[in-house]
């Protein structure tokens, strides 16, 4: 089944406490290459029948009305899944 | 006066706001998520809790139920609305409120009597204060943090949006100590605190009086119904 994907991360300047937790964890684990983390969202969007140019848009006024809050979020990227199993195969 | 009180999945306050609306002298009628009806009401709460498990973003996807349709028509038009906690969450996702809620910035759970300045008496909610007035009622949430750009920040100052500012400590992060809001018009009110859980010796904040006998909160539902019999 076709599959868009819809990418939502926290803006950029907010303090994103879940991947602050994570990068404390990964420091007290010795990962000191790692210096930040930052934790969004993928949404994947299962088509029924073919993604047309309207479907698409439709998904990306999705991601900006419902899907995200552009108070605090800025959605990334909407595209299609190259395969279609979209990373979401048994 | 009839106060609706609307149920989502995963409210938790939704009783003690009936039982709220009760204690000040108003009739409370339970209003359904999935109804477009608001049964006559004058006055409606968006109670506190976690609906739809916070599942998107906290109020997100009640902030789009069919009875918010009925609820954003009405409060355009005038009628007081309060959201309490989520029911702020879902004020804000729904656009009747400027900015945003995030996660405390600290990361836990924080539960605690919190002391508030009232920054605007004018209010459908806040009426029956006066401004400066400082008033403890229960705080309990994860994510509370209020944000909002700095242009409207700046423009809700300026024209006295801010309802209500944490006292003492800064529980969440929230920008500007701002604990509530209310629109331009003053009859839609939201706050992360909860009211509804300071209105019956016995049961609410310790004062320097006695124990549990903070009753702060009565204020909100008192204020609402002298409002109504006022325009009556």
């Amino acid at each position: 089944m076709p599959t868009i994907v819809v990418e939502v991360m926290p803006k950029a300047e907010l303090l994103d406490p879940a991947g602050k937790a994570v990068a404390g964890a990964l420091s007290r684990l010795g990962k000191t290459e790692f210096s930040a983390v930052r934790i969004g969202k993928r949404f994947e969007l299962m088509v029924d029948g073919e993604v047309t140019e309207a479907v698409l848009a439709e998904a990306q006024q999705l991601a900006d009305d419902m899907l995200s809050n552009s108070v605090i979020e800025d959605v990334v990227r909407v595209y299609v899944a190259e395969t279609a199993a979209a990373g979401s195969a048994a | 006066m009839k106060i609706g009180v609307v149920t989502f999945p995963g409210s938790l306050d939704d009783r003690d706001a009936q039982r709220a609306v009760r204690r000040a002298g108003g009739e409370a009628v339970a209003l359904w998520h999935g109804d477009h009806d608001l049964q006559g009401v004058d006055a409606i709460v968006l109670p506190g809790g976690f609906s739809y498990g916070d599942y998107l973003r906290c109020g997100a996807i009640a902030a789009r139920s069919p009875i918010m349709s009925e609820v954003i028509s009405a409060a355009n038009a005038g009628m007081p609305v309060l959201g309490i906690c989520n029911g702020f969450q879902i004020l804000v996702e729904a656009h009747l409120l400027p900015g945003g809620l995030i996660r405390n910035n600290h990361g836990d759970f924080v539960c605690r009597d919190q002391r508030l300045r009232v920054e605007n008496a004018s209010t459908a909610w806040t009426s029956g204060f006066e401004v400066g007035q400082e008033i403890t009622i229960p705080l309990k949430n994860a994510e509370g943090g209020f944000i909002v750009d700095a242009e409207t920040l700046k423009r809700i100052e300026g024209e006295g949006q801010v309802a209500f500012r944490y006292l003492d400590v800064n529980p969440n992060g929230s920008l500007d100590d701002i604990a509530g809001l209310t629109n331009a018009a003053g009859n839609v009110v939201g706050l992360m605190p909860h009211p509804e859980h300071a209105t019956e010796p016995g049961f609410g904040p310790d004062t320097p009086d006695a124990m549990r006998s903070g009753t702060d909160g009565l204020t909100f539902f008192t204020s609402v119904l002298e409002g109504a019999l006022a325009r009556a």
